[in-house]
């Protein structure tokens, strides 16, 4: 699978991305600076996490009109694997690949800890794993997620949701959401399930020294997906 | 143009020059200066430039040893680590710009100390954030310490260097006059360093990043007086910060460096493009000419005074040769970043400055970076140190309940977990950190090297006061300690040294004492000092500060020893007490906090057993010997005790039994809340008990044998008054408290 980072000027977790993808798959990603596009035979890319722009007019919103989102889009709409973490995530929301909006964070402070996430359901190409509960950590200010209540029954019914905050039993409660997201959501797809959205970060859960290494579950599942190339 | 002004003597002592010093300026010029040249002698001559008041004791600074590659004069200091990587870092202060503005001031503190570390070619790894604050009561303290604490986190966070560790404590002493520290450390290859020495005539001046406006004029000098009610009304002096441009400016200046398209860089800090231009061409025996015409502004009609003095943030000089400077566009230009060439070097020694067809200046510029006027000022023990009385007198209230006390302190501001600040901090990107902020030391694992690197800063103000050469020695002790406790060998020092005004003979005396101090414990635990910072004048209404000498100290854990933590791991482990096992309230936060006046005798520091106690705990590290490890500082085996059980496993306790001399309520209290130094709380497998109590032999280290950790969620304590037990909800419901002390609904009441 031939994988691709993208840099923004401003991101700041492009190489820990680099590194877990490195670490687990053994190939070295594509880096891909904002101003080219996507390689035409990446398989998977990522939108990493850090302050693009400066999170200038609104988080993800420069990044939306940067000159690698085109390819992006393309990629994404013809069913390649897209992720995007944290700040990935939030531009992926401005450009529209995935329903809702981040608000800022209940607390209205930076929250950076470990959280435990539920993952909802083990069939798709980012949870191919039997465990349950997830210990990784979030690092955001604005990560309070929030779609229309419609929107949100959809997303629900369709099976959108692969990753909610829990306790570290697995239970969902609202002392373990640690910025106030609806439903407790950490983590949404979009309906054709090729879009990954996630607010905690996978790439720091990649070694037990470093608190935990359940990011390695994740990084295998993508990185041992059925590829799906781009036109 | 420059304003047309003529130097009178009022006009001088504005510029914070004395007399004495002004007729130096007019010897070094043969003539009067240009109100340009005034401006730049009164920021290259203030404290935060030259340590005029401070040189003659910082060079009693013991800096040498084999493992050192850069001591103190450069951005930063730098020591060897392991094949291949060095570890470069430094400590700043923000403290009166934070006073005044504490988001802007603490946020451009962060990106000051990231530019020292950067332009040396050395990637920023981490930052550390010691801060004092006021009475917590008070509302500025409210104030400031929000500002302060979300300023550092939206710099860093967003600059995306981890916030790893600090500390954070309040005392009246500080209001209105808070302590906002920085240490940044980055890491290098040892081929790649690059210094700030400007050579070859006729290379060009490179200034890039944000253009010069208005803020920040006379930061320096300003930096340098005492706050007064006035201050305030120098607001303009603060600088206002632009994270994402210093990320910009961060990747491009590693990029030309690894690229070895640069002769020199340096940062455009305090005292702006006056301080980068005299340093890089003082320190190189060179002479510069630029024109300030073509510095990029954004501000109009900017006078040259106040273009050489501004001191906007992210801004960097460069020095390349012509050749190279299509390969400095380049990259510059990939960041979006412009290339903006000044002038060029030369032979002849003067720093040269022209504006608008006229010479503002011209000056010799190795006279005003490495010929600033040096002082020996006077030094009188205060008189308040002469008779302190004695901690053995206080006695507790005989109805006192040991375990209601016990989790009231542990729930106080100074010994409260300050998770509510360090959750505010990224402290995990760049996936290097193995420790939560708050435990020992931060340990972080290196891309690229084998060695973990272990990171604190220490410094008790309250020690200083009482006695300033033993507080001066503690804090370097308590480093120290704390770095071995994680397993680490500690390498070096660097520190802030914050003071009152050096102009009054009893803060002198503080000062001389404390650098003393600092100078003896860093000989005897062979951490030499690669450089700091001064940040005297720290008053307020009620005088001077508490003297804070604050340390930061690297250490490293040699491959393949695992780091060592302060929590009890398991159960079923042997727990022992390194030290004195006696103690009393000298100077202890627990006075502090039952009576707001500790003004008492502080604990003894003995550099020997503090030497030994770091041998103990590397080889303990190192061969497996112990388990974990936690420092018993402020707050006394209380505080300890309550952090290895909250920082172990869910079903792990410990159940404990602790002697008094006295076998009283006095004797319990001295024995849980005292501060005696060199102490450290460790858990051991009973099979390496033996080899255990022989290293400890070996050093001759006193010790005590506390009890075991067991499976229970409970720490018990028996004393010769009766146990004492806590479950672990209990403990950290009081522990974890530091939220209701500020909450975030209460509205922010800036009182400005």
């Amino acid at each position: 699978m031939k994988s691709a980072v993208v840099i923004f000027p401003g991101s700041n977790c492009e190489m820990d991305t680099v590194l877990a993808i490195e670490k687990i798959s053994g190939r070295t990603p594509e880096k891909v600076w904002h101003k080219d596009s996507l390689p035409s035979d990446t398989d998977l890319v990522v939108l990493p996490g850090g302050f693009s722009y400066g999170d200038y007019l609104r988080v993800g919103a420069i990044a939306k009109v940067s000159p690698v989102m085109q390819s992006v889009q393309r990629h994404a709409e013809a069913g390649g694997l897209t992720i995007g973490i944290c700040n990935g995530f939030q531009i992926l929301l401005e450009c529209g690949l995935l329903p809702g909006a981040m608000m800022r964070n209940r607390g209205l402070h930076f929250v950076c800890k470990w959280t435990n996430l539920k993952v909802t359901r083990n069939d798709t190409p980012f949870t191919r794993f039997s465990k349950d509960v997830l210990h990784i950590p979030v690092a955001h200010a604005t990560g309070n997620y929030f779609v229309e209540p419609g929107k949100l029954q959809e997303i629900e019914d369709r099976g959108q949701v692969l990753f909610r905050y829990c306790t570290p039993e697995g239970e969902l409660t609202d002392a373990a959401n640690p910025n106030g997201s609806l439903n407790s959501i950490a983590g949404i797809t979009n309906e054709q399930g090729n879009v990954l959205g996630l607010m905690p970060h996978p790439e720091r859960a990649i070694n037990k020294e470093l608190g935990s290494a359940d990011g390695i579950l994740f990084w295998e599942s993508v990185l041992g997906a059925q590829t799906v190339s781009t036109p | 143009m420059q304003p047309q002004v003529e130097i009178t003597p009022e006009i001088v002592a504005e510029h914070g020059l004395t007399p004495d010093e002004y007729q130096s300026v007019l010897s070094i010029l043969g003539r009067v200066p240009t109100i340009t040249e005034l401006g730049v002698f009164s920021v290259m001559w203030s404290e935060h430039c030259s340590y005029k008041n401070s040189k003659p004791l910082l060079k009693t600074f013991p800096t040498e040893a084999p493992h050192i590659l850069q001591g103190p004069g450069e951005n930063a200091g730098i020591v060897d680590f392991d094949d291949r990587l060095a570890i470069v870092f430094k400590m700043e202060s923000h403290n009166h710009p934070s006073a005044l503005e504490p988001y802007q001031g603490a946020a451009t503190g962060v990106g000051g100390i990231l530019r020292d570390i950067f332009t040396m070619g050395a990637r920023p790894v981490a930052l550390l954030d010691p801060l004092r604050f006021g009475d917590p009561a008070n509302p500025r303290t409210r104030h400031l310490i929000r500002g302060v604490v979300e300023g550092i986190a939206d710099y860093g966070n967003s600059v995306g260097v981890p916030t790893v560790g600090g500390e954070c404590c309040f005392s009246p002493s500080y209001d209105g006059n808070p302590l906002v520290n920085v240490m940044c450390i980055g890491t290098i290859e040892k081929d790649k360093i690059i210094r700030a020495v400007a050579s070859g005539a006729g290379n060009l001046v490179v200034y890039f990043g944000n253009a010069t406006g208005r803020d920040g004029i006379h930061g320096a000098t300003f930096a340098s007086t005492e706050l007064t009610e006035e201050s305030e009304e120098k607001r303009s002096a603060v600088q206002v910060g632009d994270p994402f441009v210093e990320k910009k400016i961060l990747e491009a200046t590693l990029e030309l460096i690894a690229a070895g398209v640069l002769v020199a860089i340096q940062d455009m800090g305090a005292a702006g493009l006056t301080c980068s231009t005299a340093e890089m061409a003082g320190r190189g025996g060179m002479g510069i000419d630029v024109s300030l015409d073509l510095v990029p502004q954004r501000a109009e009609n900017l006078s040259a005074y106040e273009i050489m003095l501004s001191e906007s943030q992210e801004r960097m000089l460069a020095i390349c040769t012509p050749e190279q400077l299509v390969n400095v566009e380049k990259i510059l230009n990939k960041w979006d970043l412009e290339a903006h060439v000044l002038g060029t070097l030369n032979d002849t020694g003067m720093m040269k400055i022209s504006h608008a067809g006229e010479v503002v200046a011209n000056l010799p510029a190795d006279q005003i970076s490495e010929n600033s006027p040096v002082y020996e000022r006077e030094a009188t023990k205060p008189a308040y140190m002469a008779d302190l009385p004695n901690a053995n007198d206080w006695r507790p209230d005989t109805d006192v309940d040991l375990k209601s006390e016990w989790l009231a302190f542990v729930a106080s501001a100074n010994i409260c977990s300050k998770k509510w600040i360090y959750e505010q901090y990224d402290h995990m990107v760049q996936t290097q950190t193995t420790t939560s902020p708050g435990d020992n030391a931060a340990v972080l694992t290196l891309h690229g090297s084998d060695d973990r690197l272990a990171i604190t800063t220490d410094g008790n103000g309250l020690y200083c006061y009482v006695d300033p050469c033993e507080g001066g020695k503690l804090a370097v002790a308590e480093a120290a300690r704390n770095v071995a406790c994680s397993g680490a060998r500690p390498l070096a020092i660097t520190n802030c040294l914050n003071f009152g005004s050096p102009l009054k003979p009893e803060i002198f005396f503080q000062l001389s004492k404390a650098v003393k101090g600092i100078g003896e414990a860093c000989r005897a635990l062979n951490t030499p000092v690669t450089g700091g910072n001064v940040s005297l004048y720290n008053e307020n209404q009620n005088g001077a500060i508490w003297p804070t000498p604050v340390i930061g100290m690297v250490g490293k854990i040699s491959a393949p020893t695992k780091a060592l933590k302060g929590g009890f791991p398991q159960a079923g482990l042997e727990v022992y007490l390194l030290g004195r096992s006696h103690s009393n309230l000298g100077a202890s936060e627990y006075l502090h906090w039952k009576t707001g006046d500790a003004y008492t005798p502080c604990p003894e520091c003995d550099l020997a057993q503090e030497a030994a106690l770091v041998e103990i705990l590397v080889e303990g590290a190192r061969e497996g010997i112990l388990s974990s490890a936690h420092d018993c500082g402020v707050g006394g085996l209380a505080a300890t005790l309550s952090e290895c059980f909250l920082w172990s496993p869910t079903n792990c306790g410990a159940e404990l039994e602790l002697n008094a001399a006295e076998p009283n309520l006095t004797g319990v209290c001295n024995v849980i809340f005292g501060e005696a130094a060199g102490r450290v709380v460790v858990s051991l497998h009973p099979d390496r008990e033996e080899d255990f109590l022989r290293l400890c032999t070996r050093y001759r280290m006193e010790l005590a044998y506390l009890g075991k950790t067991i499976e229970e969620d409970k720490l018990t304590i028996a004393f010769p008054t009766g146990p004492v037990a806590f479950s672990r909800d209990e403990l950290a419901s009081a522990y974890y408290s530091m939220e209701s002390i500020f909450p975030s609904t209460e509205a922010d009441v800036p009182m400005h």
